[in-house]
């Protein structure tokens, strides 16, 4: 086989391979979704972020409008302070609530976001100061037996 | 007693000094190949053999693994009422494990044995110690246009038996059974990560590229030079590499995937 045959088969196995990486990273993966759209960074404090991940989608009215982008423990106040980044095309007014939500019964933690009626919106790196902790429910069943067992205690007394 | 004790300690000592040589070896492919980059068409030759040829043993397979997938994956998942997370699971394990894995094992059957033989043969029929009369050095002539045809096709092809494998899934699931097309690639996209499982994926082939090419021109460099030594070599490099990679699979995702 000579030489030009040769460059011409390996230029079609290169460009295919290639082809393929592309597909992979735009049709299976994120890297269109991610890349295009500019981002601004909120914090939110909690008291308990439950099983809240890093890359967690953060939602407004059900809509995927950023994603967690970092978590850590605030060494004064003892609190979880996440960092989310929101996309740019989406505002937020001053008095928005942030709560830690599940989706279904066992599925995946994320944050949602429940809009204020403030007229200033959130501007980049500032917190969002109405926060809702996540529900363990460990605690909740916890708090259902406590009160179960005084409602026990109190007719056998009288 | 004695004699078994020698033949441990030869078999010992035998090992060690093959490891030593294997790497020295790996470093003078590096050094000579400079040579590979300028003389660029016998690195294309190369190509041609080890990637283009195995093109369509890499397209088939993905193909029927990612439709086993989609069936098998459609099958499970059913049962949680969760099938529209098929796309996820077909396209998650092809990237992150079976793609680069599953392609490595087929390119180390399919090319490895065949560098190994080529090579080998070359030894016993003296054409690398003629090369060597003519001041032509066999490593940078022979051994590294092959070892870096392999180290490029590898991960081409790994890319390539991911995306089959998620047509086939598609096929399947989607045009077979009938799971909602649009969350099959919603969800999909949602949940496989560019950063983190896709580059990983290419990473690993990458490693397996130079693994597979490493051990099968190492081997048939080493190959006695007889008929029997070559295909003698020929099984080990199937064997070794089939067993590097899967060690080499297990550390890298240790690596990776270590908490997320």
């Amino acid at each position: 086989m000579n030489r030009a045959t040769l460059d011409l088969w390996v230029g079609i196995f290169v460009a295919i391979g290639v082809v393929a990486l592309l597909f992979l990273a735009l049709k299976v993966g994120n890297l269109a979704a991610a890349s295009s759209a500019e981002t601004y960074l909120l914090r939110a404090k909690f008291d308990n972020i439950g099983g809240l991940k890093v890359r967690g989608a953060v939602k407004a009215a059900g809509v995927v409008v950023g994603r967690v982008a970092d978590i850590h423990l605030d060494p004064e106040s003892y609190r979880a302070v996440v960092s989310m980044k929101i996309d740019n095309r989406y505002q937020f007014p001053r008095d928005t609530f942030a709560t830690i939500n599940t989706s279904g019964l066992l599925g995946e933690q994320y944050i949602g976001l429940d809009i204020g009626g403030d007229t200033t919106m959130l501007k980049d790196g500032e917190t969002v100061a109405k926060t809702q902790s996540a529900v363990v429910l460990e605690k909740l069943i916890g708090q259902f037996l406590f009160s179960k067992a005084a409602d026990d205690n109190a007719p056998a007394k009288k | 007693m004695r004699e078994y004790l020698l033949t441990l300690g030869h078999a010992v000592s035998d090992a060690v000094w093959r490891l030593g040589f294997a790497s020295r070896f790996f470093v003078m492919i590096i050094v000579y190949s400079g040579s590979a980059l300028r003389r660029l068409h016998l690195t294309i030759r190369e190509i041609y053999f080890s990637g283009v040829l195995s093109l369509l043993i890499i397209m088939v397979s993905g193909l029927f693994v990612g439709m086993v997938l989609g069936l098998q994956g459609y099958d499970t998942l059913e049962r949680y009422g969760s099938s529209e997370a098929l796309g996820v699971l077909v396209a998650l394990s092809l990237v992150r494990e079976l793609g680069p894995v599953v392609a490595a094992l087929l390119f180390a059957s399919r090319a490895g044995s065949a560098i190994t033989a080529e090579i080998g043969l070359m030894k016993a029929t003296e054409q690398l110690s003629a090369m060597e009369m003519m001041a032509v050095n066999p490593v940078a002539r022979v051994v590294a246009p092959r070892f870096w045809a392999g180290v490029v096709s590898m991960p081409l092809l790994a890319a390539l038996f991911s995306a089959m494998g998620v047509f086939g899934g598609y096929l399947v699931g989607v045009k077979l059974i009938g799971v909602d097309s649009g969350s099959f690639w919603g969800q999909m996209q949602a949940s496989v990560d560019f950063r983190e499982d896709i580059v990983n994926g290419v990473i690993k082939s990458f490693v397996f590229g130079i693994v597979i090419s490493w051990i099968a021109v190492f081997e048939g460099y080493d190959a006695e030079p007889t008929a029997e030594g070559v295909s003698a070599a020929t099984t080990r490099t199937v064997v070794t590499s089939s067993l590097m990679i899967l060690a080499a699979d297990f550390v890298l995702t240790a690596f990776m995937f270590r908490g997320t």
